[in-house]
């Protein structure tokens, strides 16, 4: 199946924005919160509109807790907390998943593992109860964790032949010198491949506990039910000498045009990646920056890097912007994939686009448009439970309070163009970038 | 009415287009999609991926929706769209606010019949397009997939890959692109179906009026080259940089509408894991499905997966493994020929079975909650079958016996009915 990525962006006219019926959206009033005594925060909203029930959640643990020479460690640990417990083998596991027709993952990021589960709403004390074994009691067992690690050491190789994934990495270390950012989550063979079951189990060890663990349950089970069981699963967990993270060090803004160029042998498309450190989803300008990125690289589809490089120019299937949104200062960049031979002019438009973005205040029609749009898009984000989950553990994240998205219209429309531009300013200077290009010979190097 | 209590309504307007409409109010949400019955199934050579390219041009504007303003007025209203091609159909799709989805019903119906396909864009959409291809040729998955495909279909058009052949891409014309265009959408070759917080007759009457003037056109010529039977293994081997390998093995399959579908399907999550109804993913893992153990727990394949599609004509059945490093294509293909051999001599354990359906079930449940992905099966189902297919799909594999599916494998999964295709990576990696 071949999916269309970026449609046309040309005119636009002024709009209205639309306020989605306060009552219909997760507030108060219907999103339940529970703190239990060793600090778990439970978040539900009930939905009996079909049978099922999702569970998502997060701990503040992360590729942030390891050092450099065990990149890695957090993923693999994350990954491994499923392969068995103290209870129960991994097929134990698996059959009860499966059988149900249930899933349930464990993944890591920078600052957080997360998880993410769905079963019928009859087996959702099935998903906790798992879920609680792997984060209390995992067993680290061999040979799963050499098996896993198996695994992760040939996804590394398939990343390390991958454009895009090459472009990335090459643009972290350019934009992360010295920083826990310069290094992906998932390694690197040497770090990975040196992992033992010893390291995983002192990762555990040291850094998993109740506090700060955040779940959402959304779904046809009421949310007394939800909360009880939650409490059977976790509420018994301690952990008195639980860590506090160490703060992130300081990013420094690029001093001025920095390119890096990597080929790989036999391809044919040239990824590249543009842009500085960005803002974390706390600064108090983040929803500015987040309509600036809309008009810069996403509404419309793909807003005005979409019209400049793919629409006018007709030199990239793909080509937009990107904000982070997580407690650090992600890669605020523009993302391509050109023919080779159209690197430079690609280079080229999309610095001309972050020029005008950072000297000139977007139009009035730009941010009413997209106002509109981030206002309008709630009711779609919210359909399914996968997304309210999604939301209420935004909420808890960057304590954004549970009436946060029945403000959020009033919240969206008083940014001004000023304020998309000071944002701009303050991180995006078309003379201060980090240039990142992985593709064929011929084209990157 | 459908069994879960939702107002259904199935039609046909005067000039052919067939409109399927299923009300939903769990949302204030509708979801609309046309469907043109026309794919990279209906090409031939020297007009590979013109189905593909033809779908682009459709987001180029009409007179009346000049290119661009359609894009931020869907975007403005909160809305997403998007368009698909695959082998047997083009579909376009709007998901908007209950309250705003004319916007969406009136774009398609006029670039139905209105869009202008001017050569300007054209040919900035060619540079596009093969830059799309040439993003799909950096994986050597796509490369060893069309391979395969190349070497199952030698007489069916389902021989290329939607996106079309380089070649082709080169030389298809502004005039190649309008003739495909004014041939295949034309309202009798069309259905629309709309799912969400409506009411049917309002919504119909809303139909009438945007779609009904539109003239009825020759039914668009159909010739079809069934694919012989084939009559023996065929291998392709396939090199590239890179160092991983992986393992492709695809069997000549039976088209959605064949009675074999269904035990295939649960055969597929007993040996591949059970494959998800939501179009935009949200599948189970396949951790004690029977390849994964024969496999990924066997430390030969890092990674195993099945497809299985439903398509207008015989498809393929496609296991897919990625190989580890310290391990070669060939152990992983014994392992695999070991795993279909289990499946060939013996029926599947009525317990296995019983997992695959309660999967099944599950999988549907979740499926159901979108009600883009609801629309999306009221217009897909049609295309091969009819919406009867979707609705009555648990209830056909909770018949399905062992028997029946030891039946379907041994036609199926014959060692002369398949193709074998191995990527072998001949190292390299990246360098500054």
């Amino acid at each position: 199946m071949t999916r269309r990525a970026a449609p046309v962006v040309k005119k636009a006219r002024t709009a209205r924005t639309r306020r989605p019926e306060a009552r219909s959206l997760p507030g108060p009033e219907t999103i339940r919160r529970e703190e239990l005594a060793n600090g778990v925060v439970a978040l539900c909203r009930e939905n009996f509109s079909s049978p099922s029930v999702v569970v998502s959640g997060y701990l503040p643990v992360g590729a942030l807790e390891e050092r450099p020479e065990q990149a890695g460690l957090a993923d693999l640990t994350a990954s491994a907390l499923l392969r068995g417990t103290a209870g129960r083998t991994f097929n134990e596991i698996y059959e009860a998943l499966e059988a149900s027709g249930a899933s349930l993952s464990i993944g890591c990021g920078k600052h957080f593992t997360s998880f993410h589960g769905k079963a019928l709403a009859e087996d959702l004390g099935l998903v906790l109860g798992l879920l609680a074994e792997a984060l209390q009691t995992p067993a680290f067992p061999e040979p799963q964790v050499s098996r896993l690690r198996g695994e992760k050491l040939t996804s590394l190789k398939i990343r390390d032949d991958n454009t895009g994934a090459v472009a990335g990495m090459t643009f972290d270390a350019l934009a992360y010198p010295g920083h826990p950012y310069a290094i992906p989550e998932d390694g690197y063979p040497q770090t990975v491949g040196a992992l033992t079951k010893g390291d995983l189990h002192k990762f555990h060890q040291e850094f998993f506990g109740p506090r700060g663990l955040v779940l959402a349950v959304v779904g046809s089970v009421p949310a007394g039910t939800v909360l009880d069981e939650v409490q059977r699963a976790l509420g018994a967990w301690t952990r008195p000498a639980q860590p506090t993270r160490r703060p992130l060090p300081e990013v420094q803004p690029p001093h001025g045009i920095v390119r890096k160029q990597v080929a790989l042998a036999g391809k044919s498309q040239c990824d590249i990646v543009v842009g500085a450190p960005g803002p974390s989803r706390l600064e108090p300008d983040y929803l500015a920056a987040a309509l600036g990125n809309s008009i810069l690289g996403r509404f419309g589809l793909m807003g005005r890097i979409g019209d400049a490089v793919r629409e006018s120019s007709g030199l990239a299937y793909y080509a937009y912007s990107s904000i982070g949104a997580s407690p650090g200062p992600d890669p605020w960049e523009v993302l391509a994939g050109v023919g080779p031979a159209n690197v430079e002019r690609a280079i080229d438009l999309i610095r001309q686009e972050l020029r005008r973005f950072a000297t000139r205040r977007v139009t009035t029609s730009e941010l009413s448009d997209n106002q509109a749009n981030f206002v309008g898009r709630l009711p779609l984000q919210l359909e399914a439970n996968e997304g309210v989950a999604s939301a209420l553990l935004a909420l808890e994240r960057f304590s954004l309070g549970l009436d946060y998205y029945q403000r959020y219209a009033d919240r969206i429309r008083s940014v001004t163009r000023d304020q998309i531009l000071e944002t701009a300013r303050r991180f995006l200077d078309a003379d201060r970038l980090l240039i990142a290009v992985a593709g064929p010979e011929d084209g990157a190097s | 009415m459908t069994a879960a209590g939702n107002r259904l309504l199935r039609t046909r307007l005067r000039n052919g287009l067939e409109v399927r409409l299923k009300e939903i109010h769990t949302a204030p949400l509708i979801s609309s999609w046309v469907w043109y019955r026309v794919g990279s199934r209906n090409e031939r050579a020297g007009r590979t991926g013109i189905s593909h390219w033809t779908e682009h041009m459709l987001f180029k504007g009409t007179p009346t929706f000049p290119a661009g303003v359609l894009d931020k007025a869907i975007s403005r209203d909160g809305g997403t769209w998007n368009a698909f091609t695959w082998v047997d159909w083009t579909a376009y799709f709007e998901t908007m606010p209950a309250d705003r989805i004319d916007l969406g019903l009136r774009l398609e119906a006029d670039r139905m019949a209105n869009s202008l396909f001017e050569k300007t864009e054209v040919e900035s959409e060619r540079t596009v397009i093969i830059s799309e291809r040439q993003g799909s040729e950096n994986e050597p998955t796509f490369r060893l997939s069309e391979e395969l495909m190349a070497a199952a279909f030698r007489v069916h058009s389902y021989h290329h890959e939607v996106v079309g052949d380089m070649a082709d891409l080169k030389t298809i014309s502004r005039e190649d692109l309008y003739a495909h265009y004014r041939a295949f959408y034309v309202p009798n070759n069309a259905l629309l179906a709309v799912a969400g917080d409506f009411r049917i007759e309002a919504m119909l009457d809303r139909i009438r009026a945007l779609f009904g003037a539109i003239p009825r056109a020759p039914q668009p010529a159909v010739r079809m080259r069934p694919e012989p039977e084939q009559q023996g293994e065929r291998r392709v081997t396939l090199e590239g940089p890179g160092e991983t390998a992986y393992l492709e093995v695809a069997y000549h399959a039976p088209s959605g509408a064949q009675a074999d579908f269904f035990p295939m399907t649960v055969l597929d999550s007993v040996l591949a894991g059970a494959s998800s109804l939501n179009l935009f993913g949200g599948g189970l893992s396949n951790k004690t499905s029977r390849l994964y153990r024969a496999l990924v727990e066997k430390e030969l394949a890092a990674s195993v997966g099945g497809s299985l599609s439903a398509t207008i004509d015989p498809y393929l059945y496609v296991l897919r493994a990625t190989v580890r490093p310290d391990r070669s294509p060939e152990e992983v293909l014994d392992a695999l020929d070991a795993e279909i051999r289990r499946v060939l001599d013996n029926p599947l354990e009525a317990s296995e079975v019983a997992k695959a359906i309660k999967q099944a079930r599950a999988l549907f449940a979740y499926g159901s909650e979108s009600i883009t992905n609801q629309a999306f099966w009221l217009g897909y189902s049609e295309m091969f079958a009819d919406y009867a297919w979707f609705e009555g799909y648990v209830d056909r594999l909770a018949r399905v016996t062992p028997e029946e599916i030891l039946q379907a494998a041994r036609k199926v999964l014959a060692p002369s009915n398949r193709v074998v295709g191995i990527y072998r990576p001949t190292g390299g990696g990246a360098h500054d």
